[in-house]
């Protein structure tokens, strides 16, 4: 048997959400620049270059990248072979409320949905829990802005509508939302499962790297061809028009029922801040048991 | 080049400004989203008396992050518009000129901002540490028990929109 510590889960959900409310990963700015350097709109352009100028201050200033320091979503990944005498959503919390109080970032959570009374430490984060093999604790978090979510969708489509639906739907999501979830975006797209099982697929999508590709041919295809299309609607940088509406099209998909096609589209804003670390799990003695 | 706008707001100031023109605010200008106009609306509906002047005055559509010892304010750009518009023709009928957020808002708004000769005004999202350098003042003047929905009197120098519905109403989007 193996053992996480709290003390360690709790440094370093705050060590992770300090880090990534200011710092994007290379790849997504790799795709800035990219993108920035093949735009012709000279609007488009200039809110690309806005946007890589905000992270320099950003980084060098200490300040958050956007005041939407967001809604903590974390993936956990626990090995089987671990065991905890704690609880490890409560630690994730007491991480998490650390970072947003010390770390000076945005109190965004509100107790209840119709009585939205501040929480004041950003808790509770939405926690998703998977077991794997072996003796380590991968913890995903993302802080997730209201804007972008704000903008996903979920459509039980028909299972005659197929591929095409799908599509035509994830378009549709992207066009209807405009510029209002911060474009240029990273597109998280679930198909199949059931109701709730294709929003955690979408969500679970848009934490994957630019650069992952999927072993599922079906759903590789079906990236290539909405990443072409969806920069082809002329959305652009924050709505105003521009060959850059998305930086990356992810796919997950799952079985479903034969009388279902669920489709989500999960919307990342162009701040994609994540971060994830792997702790590996001492050995405990248990000779006394 | 862009257009310098100077608060408080004179008509002679917008009248010519058009959709797609780049603008730099420079003055006082209050910090209000959902939470907060909510209340205002409120003070208006009982005919009580609002927190602050609100004619020919800029409403910035912002919940900043905290500011750190050594900082004037946090990150603070824009929060999306069309979640203001139910409560954006009260303001304006008191004056209001000026409203800065992002995205795009609801048909029949642009028909409110002309009524009241008005214009709205896009900052780019998701940029708010590089336009929190822009603010350098920064004071809580009402509903503090809103925490980073409280109403905010910042000053700027030079921050930076663009025209999204012009005092004729016509729209960007």
């Amino acid at each position: 048997m193996y053992k996480v510590e709290r003390k360690d889960v709790i440094e370093n959900v705050k060590r992770m959400m300090l880090y990534s409310v200011q710092t994007l990963h290379k790849e997504v700015i790799d795709a800035f620049e990219d993108s920035r350097d093949k735009e012709t709109n000279p609007l488009a352009k200039s809110i690309l270059d806005k946007i890589l100028e905000n992270h320099e201050i950003a980084n060098s200033k200490d300040i958050p990248l956007c005041q939407d320091t967001g809604i903590v979503v974390c993936f956990l990944e626990i090995g089987r072979e671990l065991v905890f005498d704690y609880d490890l959503e409560e630690a994730i919390n007491v991480g998490v409320s650390q970072a947003y109080i010390d770390g000076y970032l945005r109190k965004s959570i509100v107790r209840h949905p119709l009585n939205r009374i501040n929480t004041m430490d950003n808790t509770p984060a939405v926690v998703h829990h998977q077991f794997i093999p072996g003796n380590k604790l991968i913890i995903h978090i993302a802080p997730k802005g209201g804007g972008s979510e704000n903008m996903s969708t979920l459509k039980m489509l028909s299972p005659s509508e197929g591929r095409e639906g799908v599509i035509n739907f994830v378009l549709e999501t992207i066009k209807n939302a405009g510029g209002r979830p911060c474009p240029p975006l990273i597109v998280g797209v679930g198909i199949g499962g059931n109701f709730e099982k294709c929003a955690w697929l979408a969500k679970k999508a848009i934490l994957r790297p630019l650069n992952d590709v999927t072993e599922n041919e079906i759903d590789r295809d079906l990236e290539t061809e909405l990443m072409e299309r969806i920069n082809k609607l002329d959305v652009g940088p924050m709505g105003l028009g521009g060959l850059t509406t998305c930086i990356g099209v992810k796919v997950n998909s799952y079985p479903c029922h034969i009388a279902s096609l669920p489709v989500a589209v999960n919307l990342q804003c162009h701040s994609a801040r994540k971060d994830e670390v792997i702790l590996v799990g001492k050995k405990i003695d248990n000779t006394n048991n | 080049m862009e257009k310098r706008l100077t608060t408080p707001i004179t008509e002679n100031q917008i009248k010519d400004l058009k959709i797609g023109d780049e603008v730099l605010i420079t003055g006082y200008i209050y910090t209000a989203r959902d939470a907060a106009h909510k209340l205002l609306v409120e003070a208006i509906q009982n005919n009580e008396e609002l927190p602050f002047d609100i004619k020919d005055q800029i409403i910035y559509y912002v919940g900043p992050t905290p500011a750190k010892p050594n900082q004037v304010i946090g990150s603070c750009g824009p929060t999306s518009a069309y979640r203001m518009d139910k409560y954006s023709p009260y303001l304006m009928e008191k004056g209001l000129k000026v409203m800065i957020g992002k995205g795009d808002r609801s048909v029949e708004f642009n028909d409110v901002v002309k009524k009241y000769k008005g214009i709205y005004l896009l900052a780019i999202g998701g940029i708010g540490a590089k336009l929190s350098q822009c603010v350098v003042e920064n004071e809580l003047i009402a509903y503090p028990h809103l925490q980073s929905e409280a109403i905010r009197r910042l000053k700027v120098i030079d921050f930076p929109a663009i025209v999204a519905i012009d005092t004729l109403g016509n729209s960007i989007y």
